[in-house]
């Protein structure tokens, strides 16, 4: 594995006192379904996560990690407990403040990249502007000059598929940027991804986080990039249990590799 | 980000396509099959229309319809002339009867008898002869459009030729010559219309003790029409109609006599369902195919207003091009059949109509594919 670039945060596994929290959890429950068929996606989770810092959330299928970043993103409501993003108690908003607060501060990687297949690479890059009301020219301008900025100028008129998983990959990362976000959530960016093009994408990712000063979480079943992160949390049945800075902290040395 | 929701909508061409075809189809079948039916509509009164300056129209209060043969006995017409308000009245025949061609061949046709004295009630316009050569000894007159078809001769050796001025007819054992040729508008019955006068029509039909089918009056200068009705009505027990209800009477029975409007009704009915199941279906599943996106545009921060605008707009988008190429191919049929015998009529409301019926195609469609976008959970996104 690859080290990468040490970060403005902490890394021991926990905080840094002085720094501004850009995401705060706090006693966070979340259930689906009622009866029977309820199940409890996360049980009380607790987790801090200061400004610029990359973390990143491990653990096995169904342990909670997407309802936690959906939570987080203010795309589901909590049952219980407090979270706040930059301060702000997304479900203290209405839908439509929730909905604009997080089109403005929060940038989205998918897995599944999930890029408009008919708009070409910059179009998809410009979509997060549009949806803030910028017209089409300057929009796909801007997008155009990210495109660069990921190593994708030459490909700004490409369409999804006329570009690889990686270029596509970058494109979506590009799409997360273009509108400025404090907090970027990542689901999976790189189990769609060979070996070289997911770490590609991570040294990426990683470079935006240190030079802009925003703060990634990522969701991850991807053990070779754990080193990109600035803390690592592993949660399991829905709760968190334990974060340290390192892959071998958490699951020991010889599990890690 | 309606430059967004329209890539969306015709990038995938063969969907889009599919979405316009849908509407399209529905929209050619509504409007096509309106104008159709509008066509045969007008046609039943065309031959009111055709006839007579006449303001009032008076006939037996049984009468249903333009070629219902209930007759009035001759005295009514002393009795309507001598209504107050009445500046005129003349008599008209009008009956079928057996023609014979001078090739042997039989057909029903309908005589009409005009006033000897006015020829009022005469066809709209002669193509040969005048129509004072209607006056000559046995004349008749007979349409254009059955020179050729219906009246043309045949010979010996199988060729035809169109029957002309100077051609012998021989209706009900009655020597009759064709002296003029006059044009008319199409009709919605079919048999040949021989004008002849009054009293020519009269020797040729069966004798009857009622003979009289219509009075043609026109009103003095001022009176009132309804005023007018009453009183022929009153004196004389016969119906006394104005050409717009004559024409109304008769299109009424003859639709709902014939099933033409339950016919054409449910044709329209079935495209309109055809447009809304089609379309509904193909929106629907474009919408399913693209929730990934639209969820993704919501987790991004589109809200739902905005998404109901995208989808708004695809849905306009579509239904106006299924609907101008509905109407348009609507229109070009009936050009296209504008010569033969296709009842054609698209008038004005027929385009509104049709736009209404898309219109409603693509509320319910829309309304059914936004329902499924609104009740899209952004979560999925993070899903694989």
């Amino acid at each position: 594995m690859t080290t990468t670039t040490t970060s403005p945060a902490s890394r021991n596994g926990s905080t840094s006192p002085g720094s501004p929290l850009a995401v705060r959890c706090k006693g966070v429950t979340k259930a689906f379904g009622a009866g029977d068929t309820k199940v409890v996606a996360l049980r009380g989770v607790d987790l801090e996560v200061p400004a610029g810092e990359l973390m990143m959330l491990v653990g096995p299928s169904g342990c909670g990690k997407t309802t936690l970043i959906s939570v987080i993103a203010g795309i589901l409501d909590r049952d219980a407990g407090d979270c706040e993003v930059f301060g702000i108690d997304f479900q203290d908003l209405s839908s439509g403040q929730r909905t604009k607060l997080r089109g403005k501060n929060i940038g989205f990687v998918f897995q599944q990249f999930n890029l408009l297949p008919t708009l070409t690479a910059a179009e998809n890059v410009a979509v997060p502007l549009m949806i803030l009301g910028e017209g089409r020219h300057d929009a796909v301008k801007k997008g155009t000059e990210l495109l660069g900025r990921v190593g994708l100028g030459d490909r700004g008129k490409s369409l999804p598929s006329q570009l690889s998983g990686g270029q596509q990959q970058r494109v979506a990362i590009a799409r997360a940027l273009v509108h400025n976000p404090k907090l970027i959530v990542c689901d999976e960016p790189t189990s769609a991804l060979d070996h070289e093009t997911g770490h590609r994408v991570m040294e990426l990712l990683r470079k935006i986080a240190s030079e802009d000063n925003r703060t990634l979480l990522i969701v991850t079943h991807d053990s070779r990039i754990f080193s990109f992160a600035d803390r690592i949390a592993r949660m399991d049945d829905g709760h968190i249990e334990k974060i340290a800075r390192t892959a071998e902290e958490i699951y020991g040395s010889a599990a890690a590799h | 980000m309606n430059f967004v929701a329209l890539k969306m909508l015709v990038g995938d061409r063969l969907k889009y396509l599919g979405l316009v075809g849908g509407l399209a189809f529905a929209a050619l079948l509504v409007t096509q099959q309106a104008s159709i039916f509008t066509g045969y509509a007008l046609r039943t009164g065309a031959w009111i229309r055709d006839t007579s300056s006449a303001d009032l129209w008076i006939m037996d209060p049984q009468q249903e319809h333009t070629d219902d043969q209930k007759r009035m006995i001759s005295t009514s017409l002393q009795r309507i002339r001598s209504v107050d308000g009445v500046d005129w009245a003349v008599p008209m025949f009008k009956g079928y009867m057996p023609a014979r061609l001078a090739d042997g061949r039989v057909h029903q046709i309908r005589v009409v008898g005009l006033d000897d004295a006015t020829l009022e009630g005469a066809p709209p316009g002669m193509q040969v002869g005048s129509l004072a050569d209607l006056r000559s000894d046995r004349a008749v007159f007979i349409n254009r459009t059955d020179t050729d078809k219906k009246l043309a001769l045949r010979s010996a050796d199988g060729t035809t030729r169109p029957i002309t001025v100077g051609d012998r007819i021989d209706i009900n054992d009655h020597d009759t010559v064709v002296a003029g040729i006059y044009t008319k508008s199409s009709e919605f019955f079919w048999e040949p219309v021989i004008y002849t006068t009054y009293s020519r029509a009269l020797r040729i039909a069966p004798p009857e003790r009622k003979q009289l089918q219509f009075v043609l009056a026109k009103l003095r200068p001022g009176a009132d029409v309804a005023a007018v009705q009453k009183q022929i009505t009153d004196t004389t027990g016969l119906a006394a109609y104005t050409r717009d209800q004559f024409e109304s009477i008769t299109m009424w029975f003859i639709l709902i006599q014939t099933g033409i409007l339950i016919n054409f009704g449910i044709t329209i009915a079935l495209g309109f369902v055809i447009g809304v199941l089609v379309s509904a279906l193909l929106l629907y599943t474009f919408m399913l195919e693209h929730s990934r996106h639209f969820a993704a545009l919501k987790a991004m921060g589109a809200s739902s207003w905005r998404l109901i605008r995208m989808v708004g707009l695809q849905v306009l988008i579509v239904g106006a091009a299924g609907f101008g190429i509905g109407i348009g191919g609507a229109a070009i049929t009936g050009k296209f059949f504008a010569g033969g015998d296709l009842a054609f009529a698209m008038v004005w409301q027929i385009p509104v109509f049709g736009a209404a019926a898309i219109l409603c195609c693509c509320l319910v469609a829309g309304g059914l594919s936004l329902i499924r976008v609104l009740r899209l959970e952004p979560g999925i996104v993070f899903k694989s």
